[in-house]
């Protein structure tokens, strides 16, 4: 009596304690999706070109590695974000530092950018390529006018948020200007800083597509764009899993390097 | 070492709306000193601090380090604030070198004193734990021993103790005693509790708020060989007693 009510009591937990694995939930709901998918398009209620199979899009895959134009694709895309997002970090870094120590610039700058902020960035698309054609140079300022802004008034709150007996304690023990900043603000906003990269990368990424959808010559968003032209579905579907995978990607790197660099702030 | 502070008025904010918090404030502290400043809330005690540390300027009147003006933050005034003030991503011994290493002092010697004043708070073997894992009394001992390490000429403490649970409160003052008399440091106490500045200081002065003045000043010459002896030892208790009725009357002059 008792072993069979235990029984199953244990085997309850142990599948508690399986769920409870943080990439098990997750994984089953990516598998839902795709079962469901599959499933869909083997019963053929849905026309083919509509809703291209799951084999479907993995052929169509695998020919687009074969020839190349997969990996040349991804990496005109990623080279783009990169370019765009490094400038736009890089410039957004000391920007916003200075405006969260300053009050003078902070005033200054401050409404400025929150009104740049919300322009939709790929508004600008018609001005970028009036201005510099269809060359890569639009896209990569399109990247960082869509970034920039955030980038810096996000950093611009983390210094802000420095508690000031840090800062004055360093004042305590002999500390001047550009050391505080070095030794206290910068490692205290580390965390804060990764994050706010992490979230405006996503951003990054949905604008490199945006822009190489308007005009490029390669590019993933190039390729979804001519598939449409011819009807393919299926390159269509293997772009937006590309997409998606290496935006997956690039959050994990971050979140990766924030678990490695700042782990006291967990 | 002596400190000056001599007629120290301040007010914050400009015009009609300018708020005066510190009314002609003037003592002075030797070499060896223990102080304490006891006040209720908002009798602008944090303030005396921070303009003697350089923090705020006074708007009138002047504080004098060894004769020098002060003119703002240095390495002859460490402070030690009530809370939040040590270097979270930095471990006990880190915090501890922070103040050398700003002065760029050598590694060797950083190492030796980091070493030398994680033994006289008692932490040596916490020595490698990040802030979140010590317990609130052993963050402020970190505290004190980082300003000690950076050799100031007087410690000025801002309620250190008052985010601390009452045991452990006790064993602090036990602690900031010992090392008084072990280092011969130099101290500000800032304190809301009239028996811990009479346990520690050799000089009491009394603020009243609205404006932040000293109303009183006693030299408590105690013996205190044994504080837990002195703690319920007569003259103490009536020194105690005679200071928690000034502050009462104060306090029921506010309300009157
Ligand atoms: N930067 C400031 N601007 C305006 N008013 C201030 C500023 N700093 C302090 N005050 C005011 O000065 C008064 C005294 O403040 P202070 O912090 O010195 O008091 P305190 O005696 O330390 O109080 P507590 O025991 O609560 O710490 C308060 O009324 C406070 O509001
Ligand atoms: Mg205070």
């Amino acid at each position: 009596m008792r072993s069979s009510e235990a029984d199953p009591l244990k085997r309850w937990s142990s599948l508690r304690r399986f769920l409870a694995q943080p990439w098990v939930l997750g994984l089953i709901g990516v598998a839902t999706v795709v079962l469901i998918w599959l499933l869909t398009t083997a019963s053929g209620a849905v026309d083919k070109l509509f809703l291209p199979s799951p084999q479907a899009v993995w052929h169509a895959g695998q020919s687009q590695w074969q020839s190349g134009v997969l990996l040349k694709d991804a990496v005109a895309s990623i080279q783009r974000v990169f370019i765009g997002f490094a400038l736009s970090a890089g410039l957004a870094l000391p920007v916003g530092i200075a405006m969260g120590t300053n009050p003078t610039i902070c005033r200054l700058l401050e409404p400025l950018m929150a009104l740049i902020r919300y322009m939709p960035a790929p508004a600008f698309i018609p001005l970028l390529i009036i201005y510099f054609g269809l060359e890569e140079l639009p896209k990569i300022l399109l990247i960082f006018i869509g970034t920039f802004f955030f980038n810096t008034l996000m950093i611009m709150d983390a210094v802000k948020f420095v508690p000031s007996e840090l800062v004055e304690t360093a004042l305590t023990l002999g500390g001047r200007g550009l050391p505080i900043l070095t030794r206290v603000v910068a490692p205290f906003i580390a965390p804060q800083v990764l994050d706010t990269y992490r979230i405006n990368m996503a951003s990054a990424w949905n604008l490199v597509i945006v822009a190489e959808l308007v005009a490029a010559t390669e590019g993933l968003g190039k390729r979804i764009s001519l598939a449409q032209r011819f009807l393919r579905t299926d390159d269509i579907f293997v772009g937006l899993i590309v997409i998606g995978l290496v935006g997956l990607t690039i959050d994990l790197g971050f979140r990766f390097l924030m678990r490695k660099a700042c782990a006291w702030a967990n | 070492m002596h400190l000056n502070v001599a007629s120290v008025c301040k007010s914050f904010g400009y015009g009609p709306k300018a708020k005066q918090v510190l009314d002609s404030v003037s003592f002075d502290l030797h070499s060896g000193q223990f102080m304490a400043l006891v006040g209720s809330s908002g009798s602008g005690k944090s303030t005396v601090m921070r303009l003697i540390a350089g923090l705020e300027r006074p708007s009138s009147g002047e504080i004098r380090l060894d004769g020098q003006r002060i003119r703002g933050p240095g390495a002859d005034r460490g402070m030690v604030f009530q809370k939040y003030s040590l270097y979270p991503w930095l471990t006990a011994a880190q915090n501890v070198a922070f103040g050398m290493r700003l002065q760029g002092r050598p590694k060797a010697e950083v190492r030796e004193r980091t070493a030398y004043f994680l033994e006289v708070v008692g932490l040596v073997d916490s020595a490698r734990l990040l802030p979140r894992e010590l317990s609130g009394g052993m963050q402020q001992r970190v505290a004190i021993a980082r300003s000690l390490a950076a050799e100031p000429k007087v410690l000025l403490l801002d309620e250190p103790f008052g985010a601390l649970d009452l045991q452990i409160r006790e064993s602090m003052q036990e602690f900031l005693h010992r090392l008084w008399l072990q280092t011969g440091l130099t101290a500000l106490l800032i304190t809301h509790d009239l028996e811990e500045a009479l346990l520690l200081a050799q000089e009491v002065h009394i603020m009243a708020p609205r404006p932040g003045r000293i109303v009183r000043s006693v030299r408590a010459d105690l013996d205190r060989s044994s504080l837990a002896h002195l703690r319920v030892s007569q003259p103490f208790l009536a020194l105690r007693e005679e200071l928690a009725s000034c502050l009462r009357g104060l306090d029921s002059n506010l309300t009157a």
